[in-house]
């Protein structure tokens, strides 16, 4: 141990801890910048090209960011790579083909995307969904929302440097993914929603599949957290960084966790209920300033919330038709062929044309896992939709990013794409 | 949504601004003067709709004028959602951009994506739009796709194997 010069005992090596500067960035810069100025040194900025093919960018998102030093100056998202023009395709589909287009948008949360159209849809068709449909809709929806969410707790910690969570997180995503593939027969992107209801009942064994899960769903968030809460690493790249405060996030139109880990609980299941959402309890998790720890709590404490949702959903399955009895709208049963003319008829113009809506436009907006999904579709009377267009929470909240992460370290700009969720499809569409 | 009467009596507020009102499915529409769009939509903001919620295109063909823009206002506190329509031709359609310059308070710093996404796909030119390029599609991307009279799959794919063809195809 060297102890030349200064206190008796303390080593070179804590001495030189001692005298880390750990004041903000933005101070240290500008502090650093008077000294330069005063001998005649200048300082440039960086421009540095993160992604599109960045691990930690989670899909092909592109950012160009300046920096200066290690602190963020300025960003920019550069986007479009996945672009694929579903809502330019959705215009050549009839309504019912329209479903499986537009799940491939947010292709974590499918059954919300078919859940936006299909409203707007119903809405315009005036369509009305029965009881037992919109509780098999919620039981779905909630499930996929687990399923986003630990993927994204998954990628996220996984850039903060944590594997096994990854590995948990997707163990309990294959449960979800057996739920979907037994209700469906699809493992993602199922097409379970249809116009006026779901495409079939739940087959037997599924309501006890489901209820093991939900037994053991909060079980296994219990462990993440016990690993994740009292992590040293974690806290200190979460907890006070990249702060914004609610007033700001609305006027970049943030809605969903993200909003509501800065202190407003706004959320669509609550204020405008729909699918009967108004029939459950449970509660909204809301944080307190809006760093990036409070982002991490929120969603973590949402997959509690969805399971009681799911759990009150299964235990109040009311009985009666999974699909409108409209045949205009919905395929007659199988049976029926065989001995109706007219069910015939209505099966053969269903799948070859589609049916007709009437003239109009309506936007449906649903709580997705990242915030206000909303669908605009605009009906001409004929049988494909003339306009569908998704309002896309990532494709929003894409713009918040930049004023987060000005002023801080690079590094706590991957803490933020991470804790941000976008998804590149449907940022791209 | 506010109820028809409630959208007669807003739509007399605003006054010679507003060129129409629909209600349907629910879902209150105000057809706008399109050179009055900055001053309604800061209107309806005092009136609790502060909240910015979509901002689109529509293609209207084969209907005069063609092009249409789309805001979706939400008032959070009394959970109600209003429709701003503007209508505008598809020979040099042009608008001001809600996007704001710098200050918070005036402006929908949300737009911004939104109004490129609205320019990108069916060219309408927002003036005063603090980034107006292409956000979706290649910056060197020639019309715009979302308009109904461009072709589905009228679009090249670029392979190996036709390189030089595609670019003399292209010169």
């Amino acid at each position: 141990m060297s102890t030349t010069g200064g206190a008796p005992g303390v080593s070179e090596y804590r001495r030189g801890e001692q005298n880390i500067d750990l004041s903000p960035p933005a101070e240290q810069i500008a502090r650093r910048g008077d000294e330069r100025s005063e001998i005649g040194q200048r300082e440039e900025l960086l421009t540095l090209n993160f992604g599109p093919h960045h691990p930690a960018t989670h899909g092909v998102l592109r950012l160009l960011v300046r920096l200066e030093g290690e602190v963020v100056r300025d960003l920019r998202p550069i986007i479009g790579y996945v672009h694929t023009g579903i809502e330019k395709t959705a215009e050549d589909k009839s309504y019912w083909k329209v479903i499986p287009v537009v799940e491939r948008m947010d292709y974590l949360s499918y059954y919300f995307n078919a859940m936006a159209f299909c409203g707007a849809v119903e809405t315009l068709a005036q369509v009305d969904v029965p009881a037992r449909a919109q509780y098999l809709r919620v039981i779905h929806l909630e499930l996929n929302r687990i399923a986003s969410h630990l993927i994204w707790l998954g990628t996220s910690i996984l850039d903060l440097g944590a594997t096994s969570i990854f590995l948990y997180g997707l163990r309990e995503r294959e449960l979800i993914l057996d739920l979907f593939e037994m209700s469906s027969g699809q493992r993602m992107h199922t097409r379970y929603f249809q116009v006026g209801g779901v495409i079939e009942d739940i087959p037997p064994g599924f309501a006890k599949k489901l209820r093991e899960f939900t037994k053991v769903m909060p079980k296994r968030t219990d462990e993440y957290r016990a690993i994740l809460d009292s992590n040293e690493i974690v806290l200190q790249r979460l907890r006070g960084t990249c702060p914004l405060d609610a007033e700001r996030l609305l006027s970049l139109g943030v809605t969903g966790p993200l909003l509501r880990a800065a202190g407003n609980p706004w959320d669509l299941r609550k204020a405008a209920p729909y699918s009967s959402y108004d029939d459950f309890e449970f509660k909204i998790p809301v944080g307190t300033v809006g760093d990036n720890y409070d982002r991490y709590a929120c969603r973590v404490a949402e997959i509690y919330e969805s399971v009681k949702i799911i759990e009150q959903a299964l235990d109040g399955l009311p009985e009666g038709p999974f699909i409108t009895s409209d045949r205009k709208v919905a395929l007659p049963p199988r049976h029926e062929l065989a001995t109706s003319m007219e069910a015939l008829i209505h099966h053969f113009k269903l799948v070859t044309e589609g049916f007709r809506v009437p003239d109009g436009e309506a936007y449906c907006a649903i709580e997705s896992p990242r915030g206000e999904l909303g669908c605009f579709v605009r009906a001409d009377g004929s049988s494909k939709p003339a306009r569908v267009h998704m309002r896309d929470p990532s494709f929003v909240n894409l713009q918040a990013l930049s004023p987060m992460v000005e002023g801080s370290y690079i590094a706590d700009m991957i803490a933020t794409v991470a804790m941000l969720d976008p998804i590149l499809g449907g940022v791209d569409r | 949504m506010p109820d028809a009467t409630g959208l007669e009596l807003i739509g007399k507020e605003l006054g010679k601004a507003v060129l129409d009102k629909t209600f349907f499915r629910e879902r209150a529409t105000l057809d706008i003067d399109p050179t009055a769009v900055r001053a309604v939509l800061s209107q309806l903001r005092e009136k609790g709709f502060a909240f910015l919620a979509s901002v689109h295109g529509v293609d209207y063909y084969p209907h005069e004028p063609r092009l249409g823009v789309i805001y979706e206002l939400l008032d959070m506190r009394r959970v109600d959602r209003i429709t701003v329509r503007v209508r505008l031709p598809t020979d040099a359609p042009e608008i001001d951009s809600v996007t704001p310059d710098g200050d918070y308070g005036a402006g929908w710093p949300t737009a911004n994506h939104q109004e490129r996404e609205v320019y990108d796909m069916f060219g309408v030119v927002f003036r005063g739009h603090p980034d107006p390029r292409r956000i979706l599609m290649p910056e060197d991307y020639e019309g715009h796709p979302q308009r109904r009279d461009f072709p589905v799959g009228g679009e090249p794919v670029l392979f190996t194997r036709d390189e030089a063809q595609w670019l003399e195809a292209r010169e």
